[in-house]
């Protein structure tokens, strides 16, 4: 039998979900299917979009590849849009060709809706749906100041959000007098926009654009019905989205009355051979702008078309739960109380910052809906009472008061029957999962493959977690966090035996709780542990073969086998003196010498066998190691605070000295940098470090968990106008804490992201001493403290120490792979062209 | 060839260091030289050239096992090479292997490289 056309218009998310799912069934073979797209690349992740401004590239967004399309057997044009459909011929029309069908899908999803404004389309008028979009705000950015973005609504916070993390001012501009009018109440509304604005990105809310005009202060200038305006750099639309609906109404498809292509139950469309699914769809006239309800429509298409007479779409949940901005927002169900007879429980701390709302029926018994702001912990428990119309407990309102004031009566994944829906993306129930698991998938990751679980918009992860390692305990299996194959333990363990059983080599521990001789990975985990607890010197010989080579050398590798080397300089203050000697040191070894951005000096390219001459020069002249190979504190950067500055409120250099002298050659999970500013001006960028400190009128303020890097992450405000005393026992709590609680190579913004409680716990244990280990912490601190030497000291002082520096045991000729170059006056590594 | 002049001696045991390596001049460029007492094998010698990195660091890198295979883990981008074949259990790379004895407090090492004959032998 000739295989029938199945052309499918869309390779969007929901279209590529039918793809996958259709492929998977026996009618696939009596189909040729063909897909266009519009977009230039094959489907990719759009919930996820805007992690494009966070390092994920378009390969780390990507859904679909090129081979999975080849292997199923697909027809597939990438960048060809379809311009035309023929109903009566069932053929399809583009730029390139025309092609016939015998079933149609249309997955055409929406596009961004742009207010008519006047000057709505000039340059740096954007909008935000695709990685072109993206692209184009980037490059607005570029030399852009501030950044607007209209509405208010959930992709409108979102892409507030992008604009700050592009460095721009942000602001919002919302019509309606609340953020988030769909999903919040006024009080709701009225919590998100004072945090929103405590982060910085101003709120502006019942304002309604009436122009874009050449700004004075910036390239564009919004003109406010009331009078008022705004100068902004770049503005981006979202102000809701539109069904594409354009080829559908061109044929003389059943069009609903403000858009969107009309479809029945079964996702069928005016045409019994057209379907349509996802965004463009409009079902019992709703436009589900969620990926979720588009995945079930995908499903129901490829059912119906696999001869499932049973696969229908009958309506979709539409409860929400995010962060934006760092900020928890919830919304379940009937939030607005629509129902009839519906009861309110409301709880507004307006000093803790969480605002919660239950919608409860008229008999009191079942969730109709729910709001949440600033604490989206009740949520997963929450939305089981609704989804399932689970009886509610006798005092519903302890599910969202905060757990002191009477323990939020937590829904365990015991409670759920199987038939609870875990992910609404793929359609997955606590029974699925259960069955997967029966089938012997092990662990999490297991269970996503094999049910595809938390694949989608990926906010069932947590509740998707919790079953399945309360099912896999049920079970009788143990969940395997083991550090590598040669300790069947956590970090966490292994420091906890190291410190109580007093273990201090590598060879006992492995010997006693381990298998094997150890590898890359626990080897440098262990040796940082040991240093964490006995601080002894890690050229010890019982050490050094667990250390990384930065350790071991301890100095810096660089590509060409050479070593940098970094000199403490605390606080960045430095004589010129000791400025003088750095210069006449590099001089003499020919050294790169380069500021870092750590405020201190590197000089790079010096041999193993040079490492420790140049060390007894530096230490000589009063330097000491600056750990820069460490996973250990690195330095206090500090601004110069009120000795010099106008501003300054207190000694910010003197502080960060302080700090650094203290915490020196702290080992740790990861590296940890520090910062004091002397005002809230932030000349020292303390809210970008692990540990960051500033100056108030009353004392300091701490910051904690902050970091550059990879995922640049702002620090959060720890405490409040602290004493010098306080603030170091505040953080010698926090940092011994960290270090016995960390995994290996976590920082501290992942770590205190990972803790259960997270931050608010983190300040019940360190602030109010709520496990009673506050003086333990400050001892096993003052201990490390108070056994600090300076490594290189201690190594060049040793003569068996110092023969470990040698290029080659039985000669003293120069590593002949290493050649170098001169540039701007330096030298530096030649590559091989220059070798050539 | 005899057996009896292929034997050079690099160093002497006081230079080797447990469970580390160092790196030791050769007429064959440079050779690293592992010493993990009580392990199998105790001693071992690789070339000393990272072909991946292109620089001579291996015996500055970390050893152990991975699934029972003796390894140096490289210090610039953490590849493994097997100590036995010297084969590059993460990529298409192999660095020479040498025999490698003590006699009393000698550390001789024979300059042919033991994996590619045995491998052209077969
Ligand atoms: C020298 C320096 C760059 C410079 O020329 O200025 C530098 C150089 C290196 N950085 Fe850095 N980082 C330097 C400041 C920074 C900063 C800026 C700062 O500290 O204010 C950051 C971002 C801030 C932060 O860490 O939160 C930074 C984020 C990183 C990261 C990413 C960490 C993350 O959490 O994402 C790495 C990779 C890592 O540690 O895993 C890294 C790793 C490295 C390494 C160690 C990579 C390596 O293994 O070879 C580089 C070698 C250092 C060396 O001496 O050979 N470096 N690095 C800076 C030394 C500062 C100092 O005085 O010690
Ligand atoms: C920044 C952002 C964040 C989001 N966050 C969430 C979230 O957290 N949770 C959630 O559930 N949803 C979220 N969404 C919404 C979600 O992305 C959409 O619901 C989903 O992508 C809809 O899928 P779709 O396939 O219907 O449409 P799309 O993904 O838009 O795909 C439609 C495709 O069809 C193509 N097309 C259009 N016309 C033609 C034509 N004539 N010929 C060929 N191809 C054509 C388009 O170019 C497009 O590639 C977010 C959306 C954005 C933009
Ligand atoms: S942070 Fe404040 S005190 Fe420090 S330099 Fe800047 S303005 Fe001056
Ligand atoms: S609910 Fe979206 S991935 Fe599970």
């Amino acid at each position: 039998m000739a295989q029938k056309q199945l052309i499918v218009i869309g390779n969007g998310m929901v279209g590529h979900h039918f793809l996958e799912q259709f492929m998977a069934t026996p009618a696939a073979s009596d189909w040729q299917v063909t897909v266009f797209g519009e977009e230039p690349h094959l489907a990719y992740d759009r919930v996820h979009l805007s992690e494009y401004f966070n390092g994920s590239s378009h390969a780390d967004l990507a859904m679909a590849t090129r081979a999975d399309y080849d292997q199923w057997g697909l027809d597939f044009h990438p960048g060809e849009p379809v311009t035309r459909i023929g109903r009566d011929g069932q053929r399809v029309v583009t730029d390139q060709g025309a092609y016939d069908y015998d079933a149609l899908v249309l997955a055409t999803g929406s596009y961004p809706f742009v207010p008519p404004i006047d000057g709505h389309d000039q340059d740096h008028c954007l909008v935000y749906r695709t990685l072109e979009d993206l692209d184009a705000i980037r490059a607005s950015a570029q030399g852009a100041r501030t950044g607007v973005v209209v509405g208010g609504g959930l992709l409108g916070l979102e892409a507030a959000n992008a604009l700050k993390s592009l460095g721009l001012e942000s602001h919002v501009v919302e019509f309606a007098p609340r953020l988030m009018p769909v999903q919040l109440d006024a009080d709701g509304g009225a919590l998100l926009k004072r945090k929103i604005e405590a982060l910085g990105v101003q709120v502006h809310t019942e304002k309604a654009t009436t122009a874009i005009v050449p700004g004075d202060e910036a390239r564009l200038r919004m003109n406010f019905s009331d009078e008022s305006h705004l100068d902004t750099d770049l503005i981006v639309f979202s102000a809701g989205i539109r069904p594409q609906d354009k080829l559908a109404r061109d044929c003389g498809l059943g069009i609903g009355e403000r858009g969107g292509i009309v479809i029945d139950d079964t996702c069928t469309t005016s045409d019994p051979t057209i379907f349509a699914i996802g965004e463009c769809a409009l079902w019992n006239q709703t436009i589900y702008g969620l990926v979720a309800p588009g995945y079930t429509m995908a499903r129901t298409v490829a059912g119906r078309l696999n001869q499932d007479e049973d696969a229908a779409f009958t309506g979709a949940d539409m409860s929400t739960k995010l962060k934006l901005l760092g900020v928890d927002v919830g919304s379940i169900g009937d939030a607005h109380a629509a129902t009839p007879g519906a009861r309110n429980i409301r709880f507004n701390d307006e000093q803790g910052g969480t605002y919660g709302r239950l919608v409860i029926s008229e008999d009191g018994k079942t969730l109709l809906g729910a709001i949440l702001v600033g604490d989206n912990g009740p949520y997963d428990t929450l939305l089981q009472y609704a989804l399932n119309e689970i009886e509610l407990p006798d005092h519903p309102e302890a599910l969202i008061l905060p757990e002191s004031e009477g323990g939020a009566p937590a829904l365990g994944p015991d409670a759920l029957p199987d038939t609870a829906g875990i992910c609404s993306c793929h359609n997955v129930t606590k029974g699925d999962v259960c069955g997967a698991i029966d089938a012997g998938c092990e662990d999490l990751a297991a269970v996503k493959t094999e049910t595809k679980a938390s694949t989608g918009c990926g906010g069932c992860v947590g509740l998707l977690k919790n079953v399945v390692e309360s099912e896999l305990e049920k079970r009788g299996v143990e969940v395997n966090r083991d550090l590598c194959e040669h300790f069947p333990h956590t970090r966490q363990e292994l420091f906890h035996l190291v410190r109580v059983n007093g273990i201090r080599t590598f060879h006992t521990l492995i010997n006693q709780y381990g298998r094997g001789d150890g590898c890359d990975i626990c080897k440098p985990a262990v040796a940082s542990i040991l240093a964490s607890c006995w601080n002894e010197h890690i050229m010890a010989t019982d050490h050094v073969p667990l250390q990384d080579t930065n350790d071991t050398f301890m100095a810096n590798m660089q590509k060409n086998g050479t070593y940098s080397i970094v000199p403490r300089v605390p606080g960045g203050e430095i004589t010129p003196e000791k400025l003088i000697v750095l210069g006449e040191v590099a001089k003499e070894y020919d050294l790169y010498t380069k500021i870092t951005g750590g405020q201190r000096v590197d000089l790079f390219g010096a041999t193993l066998s040079q490492l420790p001459e140049i060390w007894e020069k530096l230490i000589d002249a009063g330097f000491e190691t600056g750990h820069a190979y460490g996973k250990s504190m690195r330095t206090v950067k500090s601004c110069v605070g009120n000795t010099w500055c106008r501003y300054g409120v207190q000694d910010s250099t003197n502080m960060a000295i302080r700090l650094e002298e203290r915490y020196k050659g702290l080992r740790s999970p990861h590296k940890l940098k520090f910062a004091v500013s002397g005002c809230t001006r932030e000349c020292a960028e303390a809210q970008s470090k692990d540990i960051g400190v500033i100056a108030t009128e009353a004392g300091w303020n701490l910051y904690v968990c902050g970091n550059g890097g990879m995922r640049p992450r702002h620090a959060d405000l720890f405490a409040t106008d602290l004493d010098d005393e306080q603030l170091i026992r505040t953080i010698d709590r926090l940092l011994i804490f960290y270090i016995r609680t960390a995994d290996r190579l976590q920082r501290t913004s992942v770590w205190m992201e990972n803790l259960e409680g997270g931050l608010d716990y983190l300040k019940e244990v360190v602030l109010e001493d709520s496990l009673g280990i506050g003086d333990e912490l400050e001892e096993h601190m003052q201990g490390i403290v108070d056994t600090y030497q300076c490594e290189w000291k201690a190594a060049v002082e040793d003569p068996e120490k110092r023969k470990r520096f040698r290029e080659f045991v039985n000669d003293d000729r120069k590593d002949p792979v290493q050649h170098w170059t001169t540039e701007r006056g330096q030298r530096r590594p030649a590559d091989e062209t220059e070798v050539a | 060839m005899s057996q009896s002049n292929q034997w050079q001696t690099i160093c002497q045991t006081s230079d080797l260091i447990p469970h580390s390596g160092i790196a030791a001049w050769t007429e064959r460029g440079p050779v690293a030289i592992f010493w993990r007492p009580g392990c199998e094998p105790e001693l071992s010698a690789i070339g000393h050239f990272d072909p991946i990195a292109r620089a001579d660091v291996l015996a500055r890198g970390i050893v152990g096992d991975v699934d029972g295979e003796p390894v140096v883990a490289s210090p610039l981008y953490k590849q493994h090479f097997s100590l036995r074949t010297g084969e590059c259990l993460e990529e298409e790379a192999r660095v020479p292997v040498f025999p490698v004895r003590t006699e009393g407090n000698q550390v001789q090492l024979s300059l042919r490289d033991s994996a590619s004959e045995s491998a052209s032998a077969a």
